[in-house]
This record gives structure tokens, C-alpha cells and sequence, in this order.
């Protein structure tokens, strides 16, 4: 079997079994990367030395010990470059580890390869990198989701055992979907954000993608915990994410909100929701409907909230301390403004604007003041399913993977692709896609990601129900031809 | 509202330069952005706390101690113009 197609689980008992090593493991990896990338485009850079000499000393007695994680561009590892997929910080090399690098490391795994995304995590279909294209593994005409595109590219592609992103809006959760593989965005808090280069500080949240939902909730073992250096990090009781796999669902409930199945599903996206759905209640669970009577408003609410902290969070990119500086300045003045307009591009400037102009003077309490109630009452939406219900179930992506350049001209149809992740980030719970069929289009398998939202800290009880129906299916086990 | 909106004005707020064909392109496509987000206007939100954070912090506090963190080498490391442990920058008074 070549290792590179392994799971992150199987690839760690046949370290331990003694069967291949972490030195074979990073070898058929890079074969793979070098075969299949160039069509792909997930990686933005690779520190094959480095990695060499990690997984030469491994210990894999750790409980990641020796495998490698990609990550997102967006998470600085020390040492490698760290650009968001942005001009502005092109030549930017990282000073420090991010935590969840730290944890990783601590945990014996190798952070391998740096990941193209939506310049500074802004869009849903990685079109928006300044420094390359990344196609959808399951045919290259079209977009493998966004912002984390390359992290969900990649891992569906075997050109990573598993990788990291970030979900502001549906980041991991949307391209997982769209790829074909497990994408886990956790409750608000629960991993620290220190060194992920903030876009919206009180949506932005840390995630793993694999191929398998057991591989997710290994990772998250690791990830998850309070830390210092992030004051909005939770302080809760260590748990094993694990706990919860191989049960039944009986007396398990699980919650349709009917906003989410209205029109304008792609039809094939409606029917592999529905089938998982029969096969959920095949297993024992109950299935109810439930209302999220705020859910039209989500969308709205979003782009106020994350354009203003986005337009706060990037004004540090004023080519002074760090990132790119514009040639023959005249002042002060000009120097900021030409870093600036030079280096970001086109969408990171218009939510720059849109978020500078919803926070400026006269305009606050009419836009931010007033998306900050309407997020209360999304949040109390989910506080009241989740009285009734374990998990809500729906679609992750109204549709499958789009044909690169679509909706570039679009931005607001563009935004509306994220209808059913960008509550959960508003109201701060964790979320989950995982593979539940695919769509015909055009003579091409595209995946289709089954979305299961969980409430507040109880990711463990969600990658449980995730699990059961995982490994019913025959999903997880698909692989796109390339 | 966004019959107010002023791209450029915005813009320069955000210490940003528009071409032609951005502020032309930007006008317009935010403006229907925010005509989007009027739907909120319909939201009875009357007596409703705002949310700016998901979790309830209050202030976090951590104890005063000095620990070990960047070397000066290591904070400097992508200043684009440095010398003698400062970054350069054009002149900022006239």
C-alpha cells in the first residue's frame, strides 16, 4: 500500500508496529507532492530539509509522534515563511511558533509545507491568493473552497496525512466539504489563536482537516486548552476527544433547522443531505425539526461584525515594523498609503473599506451597534435548539464546488456561498463537515460535505455522532483520480 | 445610508489609494453590499444586549513577570529598513 494514501491513525500503528518509519512516511509523502502538486496548487513552500531532520529523530511514542502536518499560511511556525497569500508579506519570515505549533511539536508531529488560502483568510474559494491557484482535487476546472483551500486540497489530494486552518465564516468547514474530506471548526476559545494572524478576532477560531473523523478528534486532543498568551482562550477540564467513537446513536436527537432547507440547494447537494439524514435515523437517532428564526440575517450580520475587525486587525500592515515597504516615499504618509494600496489586494481592500466605513463616525450604531444585537439573537437561535436537540444537521455548502472564475466578479453572491457555516462562527459553537456523497456535474464526481453543528464545548459528543455515520458510509474511503 | 457612501472618503480613512477603476468598481459593488445589510433594519431589536464575544471575559489578567521573548536580532528580523537596532522610516516631521 503506498503510505501517502494512510490515514492519519493507521499511519501512526504502523510506526508503532514497526512497519515504516517517519523518515519512509515523509519520503512517500514528498513523491506525492512532487507527482500531483503541480495540477493541485496546495502548497505554497515546502522546508523538506528541516522536516528530513525532524522525522529522523521522532519519537513516535508521542501521541503525534513523527507524522506531518501541513498548515495554512496564515499560522506563523518559526523559520518558515508566513504570508496570509499576500503581497504585503511576501518575503515575511515567522520569529516564533504559533501555540497550536507548539502543541503540535510538543506532541512529536512535524509541521511540513505551507498552505495556499484566500489572501488574509478573505473568501470562499482561494481565488483571492495573491501568489497562486489551487484547483479542486476532484476536477482542476474548479475551486476547492476557501479560505482554507490548500489545507482541504491537500488532504483529500494524499499530499498530506492532515493539515491546519482557520474558519472566520466557514473556512475549514466549506472547502472540507467541497474537497471531500473531515473538517473540524471548534467552539470559540477552545484552541488558542496566539500566532494565527488575526481577520476577525472574536470569529476567527483554529481547526484540523483529515480524511477520517477519529484522525479530527486526535488532533483536537492535542490542539485544545487554555493558554496565556490568549486571554480569550477557555479554561475547561482536559477531555479525550475520543471518548465518544463507537457509540450508538440511540437516544440521540438530532435537529433539522428548516431555514437551512429552503430553496436554492443545488438539488444533488439536497438529496446526499437527505439520504445521510435516513441513514441517521437508520441508525437509531431521532431526527426533529427545529427553527433558527434568525438564520436570514447571518450573512448581513457577518460582513458588518468581520469587515470591522478586519479593518482594525490590518492596519498593522503599514510596511514599518514588518511585510512589504513601497519604493521612493516622499513622507510618512506616503509610505503607509502605497504599502498599503500596493500590497493588499482587491477583496482584502474592499473589506477594509466596508469595515472602516461601518465604524466610522455617524455610521456605528446604524451598522456595527446594531449587527452586534441581531448576532445576540442568532446566538440565542442555538441556545434554544440545543435545549431540544444534541446536533443540528444540514448541508455544509448549498452547492458543489464551483468552476474557477464564476463568481469572481461577485462578491456579494460570493458571500452568500456561506449561508450555512457563518452563523456558527457568529454565535461562537463548534461545527463539523465530513463527506455524505457526491454531484454529478458535467461528467464529474464532486464531493458533498454533510454539516453537523454541535453546542458550546461539546466537540466530543459532536465527532462521536460524526463517526457513527463516517463509518456506516463508504465515503471517507473515496479518492478523486489524478 | 448608502446613498452617502463615499469610497474614496472611506478609503482614505483606511490609509488606502484607490485607482480609477477601483473606486468606480468599489462604489458600486459595496454599495450594494450595503444595501444588503439594510434587511437588519427589519429586526426588532429593541432591549437587546449587543454581543462582541461569544464567551463572557471579563478583564483577564496574568502575573507581571518577565519572561524570555524575542531578542532584539529576532523583532527586527523583516523590518524592511533597519540600522543600529531601529527601523528607518521618512522623515515624520517636516
Amino acid at each position: 500500500m503506498d503510505l501517502h494514501t494512510l490515514s492519519l491513525s493507521s499511519l501512526q500503528a504502523r510506526f508503532r508496529s514497526g512497519e515504516t518509519t517517519p523518515s519512509e512516511a515523509l519520503e512517500a509523502l514528498e513523491t506525492r507532492v512532487a507527482a500531483v502538486d503541480p495540477k493541485v496548487g496546495g502548497y505554497l513552500s515546502r522546508n523538506l530539509e528541516r522536516a528530513r531532520s525532524e522525522a529522523a529523530t521522532a519519537d513516535i511514542s508521542l501521541p503525534l509522534g513523527g507524522i506531518p502536518i501541513a498548515i495554512k499560511d496564515v499560522i506563523n511556525v518559526k523559520g518558515d515563511p508566513c504570508t496570509a497569500a499576500s503581497k504585503i508579506l511576501q518575503g515575511y519570515t515567522s520569529s516564533y511558533d504559533a501555540t497550536v505549533i507548539r502543541k503540535l511539536r510538543a506532541a512529536g508531529a512535524i509541521p511540513f509545507g505551507r498552505l495556499n488560502m484566500d489572501e488574509f483568510a478573505m473568501g470562499s474559494s482561494t481565488e483571492n491568493s495573491a501568489l497562486q491557484r489551487t484547483s479542486n482535487p476532484w476536477d482542476l476546472s474548479r475551486i476547492p473552497g476557501g479560505s482554507s483551500g490548500g489545507s482541504a486540497a491537500v488532504v483529500a489530494a494524499d499530499e498530506a496525512f492532515a493539515s491546519l486552518g482557520s474558519d472566520t465564516g466557514g473556512s475549514i468547514r466549506q472547502p472540507a466539504a467541497l474537497c471531500g474530506c473531515v473538517g473540524l471548526k471548534p467552539t470559540y476559545g477552545r484552541v488558542s489563536r496566539f500566532g494565527l494572524m488575526a481577520f476577525a478576532s472574536s470569529l476567527d477560531q483554529i481547526g484540523p482537516f483529515t480524511k477520517t473523523v477519529k484522525d479530527s478528534a486526535l488532533l483536537l486532543n492535542v490542539l485544545s486548552g487554555k493558554d496565556p498568551l490568549d486571554s480569550t482562550s477557555l479554561e475547561t477540564p482536559a477531555e479525550d476527544y475520543t471518548r465518544f467513537l463507537g457509540r450508538d446513536l440511540k437516544g440521540v436527537r438530532l435537529g433539522m433547522p428548516k431555514e437551512y432547507f429552503i430553496g436554492g440547494i443545488d438539488p444533488q447537494v439536497n438529496a446526499a443531505v437527505r439520504a445521510a439524514i435516513s441513514q441517521y435515523e437508520a441508525l437509531g437517532a431521532e431526527i426533529v425539526e427545529v427553527s433558527l428564526p434568525h438564520t436570514e440575517y447571518a450573512v448581513a450580520v457577518y460582513y458588518i461584525i468581520a469587515t470591522a475587525e478586519a479593518s482594525a486587525n490590518l492596519a498593522r500592515y503599514d510596511g514599518v515594523r514588518y511585510g512589504r515597504r513601497a519604493e521612493d516615499l516622499r513622507n510618512i504618509q506616503d509610505l503607509y498609503v502605497r504599502s498599503r494600496s500596493e500590497g493588499f489586494g482587491e477583496e482584502v481592500k474592499r473589506r477594509i473599506i466596508l469595515g472602516t466605513y461601518v465604524l466610522s463616525s455617524g455610521y456605528y450604531d446604524a451598522y456595527y451597534l446594531r449587527a452586534q444585537k441581531v448576532r445576540t439573537l442568532i446566538r440565542q437561535d442555538f441556545e434554544n435548539a440545543f435545549k431540544k436537540v444534541d446536533a443540528l444537521i444540514c448541508p455544509t455548502s448549498p452547492e458543489a464546488a464551483f468552476k474557477i472564475g464564476d463568481r469572481s466578479g461577485d462578491p456579494l453572491k460570493m458571500y452568500l456561498a456561506d449561508i450555512f457555516t457563518i452563523a456558527t462562527n457568529l454565535a461562537g459553537n463548534c461545527g463539523i463537515s465530513l463527506p455524505c456523497g457526491f454531484a454529478e456535474m458535467e461528467g464529474r464526481r464532486l464531493p458533498v460535505g454533510l454539516q453537523l453543528l454541535g453546542n458550546n464545548l461539546e466537540e466530543a459528543k459532536l465527532l462521536g455522532i460524526a463517526h457513527a455515520y463516517e463509518q456506516s458510509t463508504p465515503w471517507h474511503k473515496e479518492r478523486p483520480a489524478l | 445610508m448608502s446613498a452617502e457612501f463615499d469610497v474614496r472618503h472611506t478609503a482614505h480613512l483606511a490609509r488606502l489609494e484607490l485607482s480609477e477603476t477601483e473606486a468606480t468598481r468599489f462604489q458600486s459593488q459595496l454599495s450594494q453590499i450595503l444595501g444588503y445589510v439594510e434587511k437588519l433594519k427589519e429586526v426588532d431589536v429593541s432591549g437587546v444586549e449587543p454581543t462582541a464575544h461569544t464567551a463572557e471575559f471579563l478583564n483577564v489578567f496574568r502575573a507581571d513577570e518577565p519572561r524570555d521573548w524575542f531578542t532584539t536580532e529576532e523583532a527586527l528580523s523583516n523590518a524592511p529598513r533597519q540600522a543600529n537596532h531601529l527601523i528607518i522610516v521618512p522623515k515624520v516631521i517636516e
